[in-house]
Parts: C-alpha cells; sequence; structure tokens
C-alpha cells in the first residue's frame, strides 16, 4: 500500500532526476571536439584536464574562498540579529521578522541587480557613503571583484542564517536567562554562557545551508564578477551554454557536486554528534 | 527578560539598512526620466514603466513564469498527496530512503540539476519545451509541497477517521470527505512556497529554458548579461511589488514564520 501511494513521485524521481544524474556521470567520460561534437567513448580525459590544469584548482579554490568567507560573515552578523529580533516586542518583532526574511521572496536576479547598480563602479553609492564616514581612505573597486561577490552573497544568504539562528532561540527558555542574572551573571556572561551555546546548533546548521548555497550560487556570482570572474557554476554555464564542451562542464558540476555532499554530510554529523542532546 | 539596549537598537538598524538597500535602490531607480542609469535620481517618471508595454517578451515571459509556478506548484502538491500519507502512516523498507530521494533536489546544487535536465530532455527531444519546464519546475519545489504536506499528515488526528469508518464510510470517503479537507491548509501553504520557489527559480531553469519559452527571472538575467539599464530595473521593481504583496498576503493567512520555519511558532 505504501508503495503504491508513493509510486507517482517514486516514477518522477526515478524519470527526471535519477537518470538524469547517472546520464551527468556518464557524460563526464565522453569525448568533445570543436568540430565533431560530442562522442560516445569512455575515456579519462576531461578528468585528467580538470585535475592537471591549475586553472580549475584556482577556480574551485576561489569558489569555495568565497562561500567559507560568506558563512563566516553570514553567522557574524547574522547571530546577533536573530538574538535582538527574538528579544522584540510585538507587533515589532513580526514587522522586522517579514523585513529581514522577506527578501527570501523576491527574485535573486531582482536583489543581485541591486547591488550592482549600488557598486556602480568606483563611483557608486556604497563608496561614496564609506568614503565620506571615513572608513576606507580611496574607492574600492567591488564590481567584478571578489569583494563585491562576497557582499551581495552575504545580503542574498542572510535569511537562512537569520531564520535558523531563530529557530534555535525559539527553544531557549527566557526563565534561564532570568535565573543567570538574578544569580548575579552580567549581560556579557549570560550571553556568552548560557545564549551562545543554545544559539549554536542553529548557528551551525544555517552555516552548513549557507555555505552550501554560497557554493553553488550561479546569478550572483555571473552578475557581480561579469565574464571574467569565474567560480564553478559560472563556469559550467560556459562550458555548456557557450563552449558547449558538455563533458567538461560536467565534470567540473560533479565534482561541486561531490565536494558540498562530503563537507555538508559531515558537518551535520559533526553537529549532530556535538549536540545530540540539544537535539534530541 | 530584559530589553533591547541602545546599541542592540542601532545595529539593528544598519542591520535593516542593508537588508533593504538594494531592494529599495531598485524601485528607486526605476522612476527615473532619464534613458540611461543615474542614481539619485532627480525627477520622477513612469516611463520605463510605460516602456514595458514595448517588450512584450518581457510581459510573455511574466505570465510564463506565473503559469509554470502555479501548474507545476499544483502537479507537485497533487504527487506529495499520497506520498506523504504514505510516509506518514506506514513504516516499510526504504522509507527513509524514500523520503532523502523527495528531498534531494533541496541538497543537490540547481547548477547540476539543470545540466542534469539539459542532458536528459536533449536526449528525448523536450529541450526547451514548456513541458520540460514542467517536469523540471515539478522536481524542484517538490521537497517544499512535501514537506508542508507531510507536517499536516502528521498532525493529523486518526481518530476521526477512524470514527467515520465506524459509522460506515468507505475508504475512497474517508479519504474525499475527511483527509483531505483536513490536510487541505498544508496543501495550501505548501503550494505556495512551491509557487514562490518556481517563480524565482533562475540557476536551472536557465539551462532549460529556450527563446520562445523562457521564465521572467532568466529573461531578466539574459537581459542584465548584456546591459543593465532603466528598463531591467522598472521590470525589478514590478517583481518586487509582487513578491512584497505575496509575501503580505502570506504572512496574513498563514504566518510567515510558521511557513519558513516548518512549525508551529512559539508564543511567548
Amino acid at each position: 500500500m505504501a508503495y503504491l501511494l508513493s509510486l507517482p513521485a517514486l516514477l518522477l524521481f526515478a524519470g527526471v532526476v535519477v537518470i538524469p544524474l547517472a546520464m551527468t556521470v556518464i557524460l563526464t567520460f565522453h569525448d568533445w571536439g570543436q568540430y565533431k561534437g560530442i562522442e560516445p567513448v569512455f575515456i579519462l580525459k576531461n578528468w585528467r584536464e580538470v585535475f592537471g590544469d591549475p586553472y580549475y584548482g584556482e577556480m574551485f579554490g576561489r569558489t569555495f574562498r568565497i562561500a567559507l568567507i560568506v558563512t563566516v560573515l553570514a553567522a557574524l552578523f547574522g547571530a546577533p540579529e536573530a538574538y535582538i529580533l527574538n528579544r522584540m516586542k510585538s507587533p515589532w518583532r513580526g514587522i522586522f521578522l517579514l523585513v529581514v526574511l522577506g527578501p527570501l521572496l523576491i527574485s535573486v536576479v531582482a536583489r543581485t541587480l541591486g547591488w550592482a547598480l549600488l557598486f556602480g563602479g568606483n563611483s557608486g553609492l556604497v563608496n561614496k557613503v564609506l568614503l565620506s564616514l571615513g572608513v576606507i581612505s580611496g574607492a574600492i573597486p567591488f564590481m567584478f571583484t571578489e569583494t563585491g561577490m562576497v557582499v551581495a552573497l552575504v545580503h542574498v544568504l542572510m535569511p537562512y542564517m537569520v531564520l535558523s539562528v531563530w529557530a534555535a532561540l525559539q527553544r531557549l527558555d527566557p526563565q534561564i536567562e532570568n535565573a543567570a542574572v538574578a544569580l548575579g551573571a552580567g549581560p556579557l556572561t549570560v550571553l556568552r554562557r548560557i545564549v551562545l551555546p543554545q544559539a549554536m546548533p542553529g548557528i551551525l546548521s544555517g552555516g552548513v545551508i549557507v555555505f552550501a548555497l554560497a557554493a553553488s550560487a550561479f546569478a550572483t556570482p555571473a552578475i557581480i564578477g561579469g565574464r571574467r570572474l569565474k567560480v564553478a557554476s559560472t563556469l559550467v554555464y560556459d562550458e555548456f551554454l557557450n563552449t558547449l564542451n558538455w563533458p567538461l562542464g560536467a565534470v567540473v558540476a560533479v565534482l561541486l557536486l561531490a565536494a558540498l555532499a562530503m563537507i555538508v554530510i559531515g558537518a551535520n554529523r559533526l553537529v549532530e554528534r556535538r549536540y545530540a542532546q540539544v537535539f534530541g | 527578560m530584559s530589553k533591547n539596549g541602545p546599541i542592540a537598537l542601532a545595529y539593528h538598524a544598519l542591520f535593516v539598512i542593508f537588508m533593504l538597500a538594494p531592494i529599495v535602490v531598485v524601485c528607486w531607480v526605476a522612476f527615473t526620466p532619464e534613458g540611461f542609469l543615474s542614481f539619485p535620481i532627480q525627477h520622477w517618471s513612469l516611463r520605463w514603466f510605460k516602456a514595458l508595454a514595448f517588450y512584450p517578451e518581457f510581459v510573455a515571459a511574466f505570465w510564463r513564469s506565473l503559469w509554470l509556478g502555479a501548474l507545476s506548484s499544483a502537479l507537485a502538491v497533487t504527487v506529495s498527496v499520497p506520498a506523504a500519507l504514505a510516509i506518514a502512516r506506514y513504516r516499510f523498507r526504504g522509507r527513509e530512503a524514500m523520503t532523502a530521494l523527495f528531498m534531494s533536489p533541496l541538497m543537490i546544487p540547481n547548477i547540476v540539476l539543470g545540466i542534469a535536465f539539459l542532458r536528459f530532455f536533449t536526449e528525448i527531444g523536450l529541450s526547451g519545451t514548456f513541458i520540460g519546464l514542467v517536469l523540471s519546475h515539478i522536481v524542484i519545489v517538490l521537497p517544499f509541497a512535501l514537506r508542508l504536506t507531510l507536517a499536516s499528515a502528521i498532525g493529523l488526528d486518526r481518530a476521526i477517521e477512524h470514527a467515520a469508518v465506524s459509522l460506515g464510510a468507505s475508504e475512497w470517503t474517508v479519504l474525499k470527505r475527511v483527509t483531505l479537507p483536513l490536510i487541505v491548509p498544508g496543501l495550501a501553504s505548501g503550494w505556495a512556497l512551491a509557487f514562490i520557489n518556481s517563480f524565482d527559480e533562475v540557476t536551472m531553469t536557465v539551462f532549460v529554458a529556450a527563446p520562445g519559452t523562457e521564465t521572467l527571472p532568466v529573461r531578466m538575467f539574459l537581459y542584465i548579461q548584456d546591459n543593465i539599464d532603466p528598463l531591467v530595473t522598472s521590470v525589478s521593481a514590478c517583481v518586487i511589488a509582487v513578491a512584497v504583496a505575496a509575501l503580505v498576503a502570506l504572512d496574513r493567512a498563514y504566518g510567515l514564520e510558521r511557513l519558513l520555519v516548518g512549525r508551529g511558532s512559539h508564543g511567548r
């Protein structure tokens, strides 16, 4: 009975997920030439090229470096905001939760366009504001740089971090904070010893989500990075839709998938083992 | 519980500015009367909103996105209902693996799904067709539909169904008259979440769509790749307006927090 009920979904996923993914893995072993197109043979040429050419190592390094920086910044700025939101009274709490999480519902293309407008070359608004505040002494190039990609990605992925930490803080019993204060703990001690340990599972699981999404982000790096500064997903796009070297693009995509799967599963294991009692 | 101090509130203000700045700027620039991008704008004008009427590809892409989102979300919910009932009620071999499979589109980067669909659809002749778009969108929004359908199927009080059976209702009647009406709120919110994700999807769709079947985000993305001008800001402003309207409606109807966190909120 259970199998019968799940049959439509199973058939759909077997046909439209499992088979295409298997075909993609097989594709990585096919040959490709400018004039002959894709040849269905079994060779390791594409894998050798990706592992042999330092260009790809550099590109993957950039992809994961950006993802890591974005994750750290999102945690650093998102976690305090979730805590502040959690301490607000209604109706402010609901309103600002809407403001912070709402951008999730707006197309990534529209949000990235906003950053492209704000960066706008060296005379962009962000630079003008930072210069006038004396934060920086000279204009920082944001467009077509990693810095710009990081800022835009932090903005795009921030709601996931706030959401995750917020969910963890919901389990926090305010009475524990009050008890700590009553026992003579200062505000910093309460934050460090009471709030942070309880928010940590949320920060870590939010971090895993943000990292995975940042490493595989496409539209934002494509718009901010332009045609030259490539990350894994924009390189895959180029190979598939411009160069038309599908087998090579498939290798990069499969490597990205494998690396992310390992990192996400490993991180989840770590989080669950460490916080088994909190999740239990 | 103590209140937020002035430093916390100042931080909060900066955070909100950061979150809203790019969105506000897009809407603001869209009202420029000039033929080029300028910020801040000197005068207000609807020139670029009116200009949209002369770019039918954007209008067509908007309607296509709307239909695609509505159709693929409805189909995803339809497929989810029996699967959710199976997962919620039966303990069977492969249950965990099956759930993981249905949730896998959340784990697999959309760029990987995109190339996989491109390769697959090219082989079977669906590349660039609307059917291809619908199939691929059902897959990527199914986890959202299934999660909320599953939540309401698990929360269902079986005693009501047992009461119906003991009163002589057939299995089909129970499903139609008791089970489905009880999980309809979950289905509706699952559909809404699925719709939003379909409507905004660009990374995977860019591989599946072709000229003539482009969705709005894909059309916008390709346009921005070539040049950024006030026209695309006015399109974006319209998209943002739709999203804000949906946001407010969803929040009123269901509670955004509940929808996104996926469980009941704990009131204080």
